[in-house]
C-alpha cells in the first residue's frame, strides 16, 4: 500500500477496463513523473468528454451535438439501419466504408445476469425510428456471441409485423486465413451458414 | 498413445517433480496421503482440463503458489508432442503445444487420451444424475473437442435463462405486494413483467438450439456406450444380470406411460425432433418455471438409467454390483476411445484395493494388454502380478524409482 493520495489513483485507474493492479501502478507512477502541464491536459480531457460529450439524440452514438456526425449526414441512406450494440461498433463498421445508411446504437446486450433487459436498451428509440415506414432494411450487426445473439433475435422477433427486411451479418471463416487455423465452433458456425456458389 | 515424461511445478503437494515415463504398467506406491494420486491427477488434468477429485482448479496450485504447471510429453505412434499447461484458478488455462502457444487451450485437448478409474467412481452408480452427466459430457468431448464448445454455450445461456427466470420470479412478488401498495409500483412491475415473458421466448430458442445439439450428442454416444458397456459388465460380473442404459430425458416427464415416452433414443437423433421436443417441454413447465425460478427441461435435467434386467441399478444394485458398473462404463469408454483411433493411456487410482479376487482377475485380464496402465496403491500387494512393471515409491512428496 502507497500513502494516501496514490493508493487513490492506483484503486482510480483499477476499476478501469483492461487495467490490472500492476498496469494502475504503473500509469499512476507515469503521471506521478509526468509534467504538471501534461497532467492537467489529461484531467481537462477526462472532465470535457463528460461535460460535452452526449448521445445522438435519433441514433445513440456519442455526439458533440444534439446529432450525431452520421445522422446529420443527407448522404447517407435512410432507409437502411445497422443495429449495433455499442458507439465502437459503429466506428469499426465505418471503417469498412462498406456501409452507407444510417446505424442506431443500444447501449449492449441483453443479459439477465447482468440485469440488462429491452427496457434497459434503446429499442423503444429504434421502433419509434421505424414507425414511419421510410425504412426498408435492418442490418442486426450485434456481436456474435449469446447476449448478441439473444439481442438479435429479440429485435427480429420484435420487428416482424412490420413486415420490412431483416438481415443478420454473416459469421463464420476470417478473410484470408487458413481452413485448418479455424476453430471447430467457427468452423461449424461457417458450415451452417454455408451459400451457393452462383456461378 | 503413452505419457513419457511428467513434470509438474507448484501442482498439489509437488514444488517441482519430474518422471519419466514408459509404455506398459507402472505404479505409484506408497501410504495414503503422500501425494500418489496427485501424480496421476495431473495426468488426468492434461487430457481433460479438469480434476477427478475436485470442481475447481484452486486445490490444485499449491499453497502460496501463483500457478501451476503441468509438463508432458505424450507419444502417439511414435510421434511426440511436448504438452504444456498452465493452471490459473479463477483465470483462463494457458497452454503450450511442442513449445508454441495454442489460443485456446482447449485446443489442446484431444492430444492425450485418458480414462481414469477412481474410488470416486462409484457415484456413477449409486450418485447423482450430475455425475453420469458430467461422464457422458467428458466423453464426449474426449471423442469431439467441437462439445467443449456446445457445453460452454448451453451452460450459458442456461445461466442467462436461469437469471431471468429469477428476475420474473422476483417481479411478481413485487407486483403482488405493489397492487396493495402505490399504482405506480404496480405499473413498474407489470412493464417489468412483460419484458420477461417476451425476452424469455428468445432464451427458449437459444436454449433448444443449445440444448438439442447437446442432447444429440449424447444419445448417439449412448447408443454406441451401450453394447460396450453391456459386454464389460458381462465379463466383469458374468452371474449378474445384464447390464443396460437408458437415456432418460427431462422433456415429457409428466407423461403418463413414462417409460416409452422418455427414453427418447426411439425418437432415433435427429436434432430438428429434438429440438421439437424440448420446446413441447419448455412450454409445459412454464407455469411452475416461472413460479420457481429455474430452468426446468433441458439436458441439465437428464439422466443415464442404468439397468439391471428390469430393475434400475441405483437403489437395486448390491455394492459389488454397483462397482462393476461403474467400472463397466469406464470400460465401454475406453472401448469406444480406442475404436475411435489411438490407445488411450489407462489410470487407476487405487481401484485394485475395492475389488473382490474375482473382479479384480477379470479387470486385470482387460486392462493388462492397454500400450500404457498407470496405476496408484497404497501396499505393493494391491498391484496384480499381471500389471508388475516399472514401480516408483512414493513417500512425504519425494518420487523414487524402484524398478
Amino acid at each position: 500500500m502507497y500513502e494516501g493520495v496514490v493508493q487513490n489513483l492506483i484503486d482510480e485507474l483499477g476499476l478501469l477496463p483492461g487495467v490490472g493492479p500492476k498496469s494502475a501502478q504503473r500509469i499512476a507512477f507515469h503521471l506521478l513523473a509526468a509534467e504538471p502541464a501534461d497532467v492537467k491536459r489529461l484531467a481537462h480531457a477526462l472532465l470535457e468528454v463528460k461535460e460535452k460529450v452526449r448521445f445522438c439524440r435519433i441514433c445513440g452514438n456519442v455526439a458533440a451535438e444534439a446529432e450525431c456526425r452520421i445522422c446529420r449526414d443527407q448522404r447517407r441512406d435512410p432507409q437502411v439501419i445497422c443495429v449495433v450494440e455499442e458507439s465502437k461498433d459503429v466506428v469499426a463498421i465505418e471503417k469498412t466504408r462498406e456501409f452507407r445508411g444510417r446505424y442506431h446504437v443500444l447501449g449492449g446486450a441483453i443479459s439477465p445476469i447482468d440485469g440488462v433487459g429491452p427496457d434497459d436498451l434503446k429499442i423503444r428509440e429504434l421502433m419509434a425510428r421505424l414507425a414511419d415506414g421510410q425504412v426498408t432494411e435492418l442490418i442486426l450487426a450485434t456481436d456474435p456471441n449469446l447476449e448478441g445473439e439473444a439481442t438479435a433475435t429479440y429485435l427480429a422477433r420484435l420487428v416482424k409485423p412490420l413486415g420490412l427486411k431483416v438481415t443478420r451479418l454473416a459469421s463464420g471463416l476470417p478473410v484470408g486465413g487458413d481452413l485448418e487455423y479455424a476453430d471447430e465452433v467457427t468452423l461449424g458456425r461457417a458450415f451452417e451458414g454455408r451459400r451457393l456458389l452462383d456461378v | 498413445m503413452h505419457v513419457a515424461s511428467l513434470s509438474l511445478t507448484d501442482f498439489r503437494s509437488y514444488p517441482a517433480v519430474e518422471l519419466d515415463l514408459e509404455p506398459g504398467a507402472t505404479a505409484f506406491v506408497g501410504p495414503n496421503g503422500q501425494g500418489k494420486t496427485n501424480l496421476i491427477e495431473a495426468v488426468g488434468y492434461l487430457a481433460t482440463h479438469s480434476s477427478h477429485r475436485v470442481a475447481t482448479d484452486a486445490p490444485l496450485v499449491r499453497q502460496g503458489a501463483q500457478r501451476a504447471i503441468i509438463r508432458s510429453v505424450v507419444v502417439k505412434d511414435d510421434r511426440r508432442a511436448l504438452i504444456e499447461l498452465e493452471i490459473n484458478p479463477g483465470r483462463a488455462n494457458r497452454a503450450r503445444v511442442n513449445r508454441s502457444p495454442v489460443p485456446r487451450p482447449r485446443e489442446a485437448l484431444g492430444l492425450l487420451r485418458t480414462v481414469l478409474f477412481a474410488p470416486e467412481d462409484l457415484a456413477l452408480s449409486k450418485g447423482d444424475p450430475s455425475e453420469r452427466r458430467k461422464f457422458l459430457d467428458d466423453l464426449l468431448v474426449a471423442r469431439a473437442p467441437r462439445f467443449a464448445g456446445v457445453r460452454a454455450d448451453y451452460d450459458r445461456v442456461l445461466k442467462q435463462r436461469n437469471a431471468l427466470l429469477r428476475t420474473a420470479a422476483t417481479t411478481r412478488i413485487g407486483r403482488r405486494r405493489g397492487s396493495r401498495k402505490q399504482d405506480d409500483d404496480a405499473a413498474f412491475a407489470a412493464a417489468g413483467a412483460g419484458d420477461v415473458m417476451s425476452t424469455l421466448e428468445v432464451w427458449d430458442s437459444h436454449l433448444v438450439r443449445h440444448g438439442a445439439e447437446l442432447l444429440a450428442g449424447r444419445l448417439d454416444l449412448v447408443e454406441a456406450l451401450r453394447p460396450l458397456a453391456a459386454k464389460a459388465y458381462a465379463t466383469l460380473a458374468p452371474s449378474s444380470a445384464p447390464a443396460g442404459l437408458e437415456y432418460r430425458s427431462s422433456a415429457g416427464e409428466d407423461q403418463a406411460d413414462d417409460k416409452l415416452s422418455t427414453d427418447v433414443s426411439v425418437l432415433g437423433i435427429n436434432r430438428e425432433d429434438l429440438a421439437e421436443r424440448l420446446r413441447a417441454g419448455l412450454a409445459e413447465v412454464r407455469q411452475a418455471e416461472l413460479d420457481r425460478g429455474v430452468t426446468l427441461v433441458g439436458p441439465h435435467r437428464d439422466d443415464l438409467l442404468l439397468t439391471l434386467g428390469d430393475l434400475p441399478a441405483r437403489g437395486y444394485a448390491s455394492h459389488g454390483e454397483s462397482w462393476s458398473f461403474a467400472l463397466a462404463l469406464r470400460l465401454a469408454a475406453y472401448d469406444l476411445l480406442r475404436s475411435d483411433g489411438g490407445d488411450p493411456v489407462l489410470i487407476l487410482d487405487d481401484v485394485f484395493a475395492e475389488l473382490d479376487d474375482q473382479r479384480r482377475r477379470r479387470l486385470t485380464d482387460i486392462v493388462a494388454p492397454a500400450e500404457q496402465v498407470l496405476i496408484t496403491a497404497a501396499v505393493p500387494d494391491d498391484v496384480p502380478a499381471q500389471l508388475a512393471g516399472s514401480r516408483f515409491d512414493v513417500t512425504e512428496g519425494s518420487v523414487l524409482r524402484v524398478r
